[in-house]
């Protein structure tokens, strides 16, 4: 009966929402929000990846809701987490095999090379800060199911990410202090091409890798903590 | 026939959306339900994808001189949607940590057996 109910139901999301897909053009061009941006971006802001200057210059103070989202979930988790301490049980932790314990120390810092590059490129070439923070935090992950208890520093994560949030509001601040916007561009725009041009995008791009890898460095830190801890 | 391969990311995001609602809306196991709600997800971020989406277009970065700009895909969806993904992983993991603490509360991840659950 339920069932039956859920079915009928989905049947009319179904031809709801193929109704409104099916009127959709795909592939065509036509009247784009997003042409003003491609063809004023790079004069504009100086960055150019547009998919960037949208992101922090553009929709700079979506992005900083955007990120505020991210710091309610961890922090939530964080809070889920504590709230129920269970008392610690020493499970031994079974090692890994010396080719994966040598593999994932070697792989470590490449990992993060290459998530540092991703970041600090961001407005030069696709990437950006939330793409190089997912690869930092992953070299993490690989570090944590390689080499079982090694631990990060909890408060060294929670500060960076801390770090990121408040120059990340700094830079916007700045911007009204110097008698402007909020998040308004007051480093000189240079030459678009150049590592060192577009403003602030590259600077609050790194405060976004910061953030956003920290963030998800202790959310897998939680979670491996919790289920370390696991009653058998 | 036609339709197919014209529209085959339309259809591919329709069916991950029909598919993740259908999960959410059937299964007893929370755990699927979670899974159902990324696979939901998903669907979105690819029909937001899609109807960025230019034929024969190219990514709307400006790597190198001579790129035509009449022939970039639309940059606002891929803003938003690179947003959306990491905002994704960590409110999955927020609901994976809630259906953990639930199992450990109630001792099953049944639907059907948590009576607070039961719809």
């Amino acid at each position: 009966m339920r069932k039956l109910i859920s079915i009928i139901l989905l049947g009319m999301v179904a031809t709801g929402l193929f109704m409104s897909i099916s009127q959709i053009p795909f592939g065509e061009p036509g009247e784009r929000i997003g042409d003003h941006f491609i063809n004023q971006g790079v004069n504009e802001t100086g960055a150019t990846n547009i998919v960037a200057a949208v992101v922090v210059s553009y929709r700079g103070f979506d992005t900083l809701g955007e990120v505020s989202v991210l710091f309610t979930a961890a922090m939530g988790l964080g809070a889920v987490i504590g709230l129920v301490r269970r008392k610690k049980t020493h499970t031994p932790i079974e090692p890994a095999s010396l080719i994966v314990y040598t593999g994932c120390r070697f792989l470590f810092p490449v990992i993060l090379l290459v998530g540092t590059y991703i970041v600090i490129h961001g407005h030069l070439t696709p990437g950006g800060g939330f793409q190089g923070g997912a690869v930092i935090a992953s070299a993490f992950l690989l570090m944590y199911l390689g080499c079982r208890g090694k631990r990060i520093r909890e408060n060294l994560s929670r500060g960076l990410e801390s770090l990121g949030g408040l120059l990340f509001i700094l830079l916007g601040v700045t911007g009204l202090v110097i008698g402007r916007d909020f998040l308004f561009s007051f480093l000189p725009e240079g030459e678009a091409g150049n590592l060192i041009s577009a403003g602030i995008i590259p600077l609050i791009y790194m405060a976004v890798g910061l953030k956003v890898g920290s963030e998800l460095t202790g959310i897998i830190d939680h979670l491996i903590e919790d289920t370390d801890e696991l009653p058998e | 026939m036609n339709f197919l391969s014209e529209y085959t990311y339309y259809i591919g995001a329709f069916s991950l959306i029909i598919i993740g609602l259908y999960i959410i809306l059937v299964k007893k196991n929370l755990m699927k339900v979670i899974i159902g709600f990324s696979i939901f997800d998903t669907g979105i971020y690819l029909f937001l994808i899609a109807v960025g989406y230019l034929r024969e277009g190219t990514a709307p970065v400006f790597s190198k001189p001579g790129l035509d700009a009449g022939k970039m895909v639309d940059p606002v969806p891929q803003a938003l949607v690179l947003t959306a993904i990491v905002i994704g992983v960590a409110v999955l993991a927020l609901a994976v940590i809630l259906a953990i603490k639930i199992y450990a509360h109630y001792g099953t991840l049944n639907l059907r057996k948590i009576k607070e659950q039961r719809w």
